[in-house]
């Protein structure tokens, strides 16, 4: 099976956050002015333009935002897959994160809004980076 | 400039066309943009050599209003390249009404070309690729198998999860879109042209049974892939006194940006931005629009955006599109009159369709014309709905 587009380097915003997936931490960065979380990774703040920031570990547990099951993807990583969940998916700290939702028998049926997720990290092929899915608590 | 009612009267659009084939062969973005321009010249009674200010986004190839203007043989004084997805050509004809009262211009031209269809673009389900130089936004996005109609399916299962709507009201607005395609020849030879399975008049039921492609979206809650595209002269108050058609003026514009937070409502679009400053421009009330052209890239686009622009409360629009209030003959507002990007042309980009399809209404000229249309609405919706979108609405009116 062809392999998932993966994140791409250099690309400095970003590449912290893709750096942790590798001894499996999820992060986030809170910045250091207005307190505020920085989420997706850069290197300012959005609240308030300041650079000045400090990174964090995420217990990785959080709730769903929102979610589909793709029943039709044409490309050749995930044509073959069957169904699957896509979601946003909102972390105790703060941050909401696109993902997939992995672990359930069947994703028509055992997914819900508000349901309680797992960070469960999926390793890629290489080691270059690891993908941080979610599965039901 | 203002009309005794406090509408502005500085530019209005005065030749429109709209190119009538969804599949062709052998012609490229740009033909079909050319030709396009000298049909809505043509439509004005104005000559090609007459625009003085272009809009384009790019979607010929080349550096949008650089390209453009030489392919068309142009030297004109206002060149604006903006380009933000399906709303383009309401974020250009709010510029263009700003550019030409400002006196900046006199005859300005939006033009549309695409070969979606013929290149085979799979643009709802062709997933996302890793295209470009590396971007935070693609690093953080492109490893989930996210295709674009999972985007506005994220939309759709949390507007049902907040407000209890169901995919039956979704389908209303398929239903009435196909209700007036069917009596727009162009939009019934595209449907054949394509290889519509069903090219009929359409119910709740065949909607909701109709193949899921990301849950709750369905196929037929989701546009066609068309070939297509056309061309709108917007002109000066002064210049829209020597054209053949009676101007329809533009009377208010708005446009917004939203994108993916920490903690947006993702049932609410960049339409509840754009809207009031376009109805605060106009001094109007969405309860006093006569027509509405929305861009119809899913079911859901619509439902989010009627709420958004104030036309019911947030989170009532599923009740809202019930009982045939959007078809032309029986609804209090008639919507795509012309069937839409669900049901008649869709090549990627129609926010220039909603212009066209606005302007026929208040011309008198639609297939599916509302009686004594005064106020019309146009919003366009670029980009994608679940996360980074822009909006653009613009509101018409006829003498």
């Amino acid at each position: 099976m062809a392999t998932r587009p993966l994140p791409r380097f250099p690309e400095p915003d970003t590449e912290p956050f893709w750096q942790a997936t590798k001894e499996h931490r999820l992060t986030y960065a809170t910045c250091d002015e207005c307190g505020k979380v920085v989420f997706f990774p850069r290197r300012h703040c959005p609240n308030c333009g300041s650079s000045r920031q400090t990174w964090h570990d995420s217990q990785g547990a959080g709730t769903i935002y929102s979610y589909s099951v793709i029943r039709q993807n044409r490309h050749p990583a995930f044509k073959d897959l069957g169904a699957y969940a896509i979601a946003y998916i909102d972390l105790d700290e703060g941050f909401r994160i696109l993902s997939n939702i992995v672990g359930v028998a069947d994703p028509t049926k055992d997914i819900k809004i508000g349901q309680r997720v797992r960070l469960r990290w999926e390793d890629q092929e290489g080691g270059e980076v690891s993908l941080p899915m979610f599965a039901p608590a | 400039m203002a009309s005794a009612g406090g509408q502005r009267r500085d530019a209005a659009i005065v030749g429109i066309y709209e190119y009538p084939l969804r599949k062709v062969e052998g012609i490229t973005p740009l033909e079909i943009k050319a030709e396009s321009a000298k049909q809505a010249l043509d439509d004005a009674g104005f000559k090609w050599s007459d625009v003085d200010a272009i809009y384009d986004a790019g979607d010929g190839g080349g550096a949008g209003g650089l390209g453009i203007a030489e392919y068309f043989g142009w030297q004109p004084n206002v060149i604006d390249t903006t380009a933000v997805g399906g709303s383009s050509y309401e974020f250009q004809a709010s510029h263009a009404l700003r550019d030409i009262a400002a006196g900046k211009a006199r005859v300005a031209l939006l033009t549309y070309g695409s070969t979606s269809r013929m290149n085979a673009v799979a643009i709802g389900t062709g997933g996302r690729t890793s295209a470009g130089p590396p971007s935070p936004v693609g690093n953080m996005e492109d490893s989930w198998g996210m295709t674009l109609i999972a985007n506005y399916a994220l939309v759709a299962q949390r507007h049902m999860y907040q407000y209890g709507t169901t995919s039956e009201q979704l389908a209303e607005i398929s239903v009435a879109t196909r209700h007036h395609a069917m009596r727009n020849p162009q939009a019934v030879r595209a449907m054949d042209d394509l290889g519509f399975v069903d090219t009929g008049e359409l119910t709740v039921q065949d909607v909701v049974e109709s193949r899921m492609v990301a849950d709750p979206l369905h196929l037929l809650d989701s546009c066609m892939i068309s070939d297509g595209g056309g061309a709108v002269v917007i002109a000066s108050a002064d210049a829209a006194r020597g054209a053949k058609k009676k101007p329809v003026w533009l009377i208010g514009s708005g446009e917004a940006t939203r994108y993916p937070t920490n903690d947006r409502d993702i049932t609410r679009s960049a339409a509840e931005q754009s809207g009031p400053v376009a109805f605060g421009e106009a001094g109007v009330r969405p309860d006093e629009i006569d027509i509405a052209m929305i861009y119809d890239s899913f079911t859901i686009t619509v439902l989010t955006i009627l709420e958004d622009l104030g036309f019911c409360k947030k989170g009532e629009g599923g009740q809202f599109v019930q009982g045939g209030r959007l078809r032309y003959d029986t609804g209090s507002l008639p919507l795509n009159t012309d069937g839409g990007g669900l049901s008649s042309n869709h090549p990627g980009m129609r926010g220039i369709f909603l212009l066209i399809e606005a302007a026929r209404q208040l011309r008198g000229e639609s297939t599916s014309q509302v009686k004594d249309a005064k106020l019309a609405l146009a919003h366009g919706n670029g980009g994608m709905l679940g996360s980074r979108h822009s909006g653009g609405t613009i509101i018409l009116a006829r003498d």
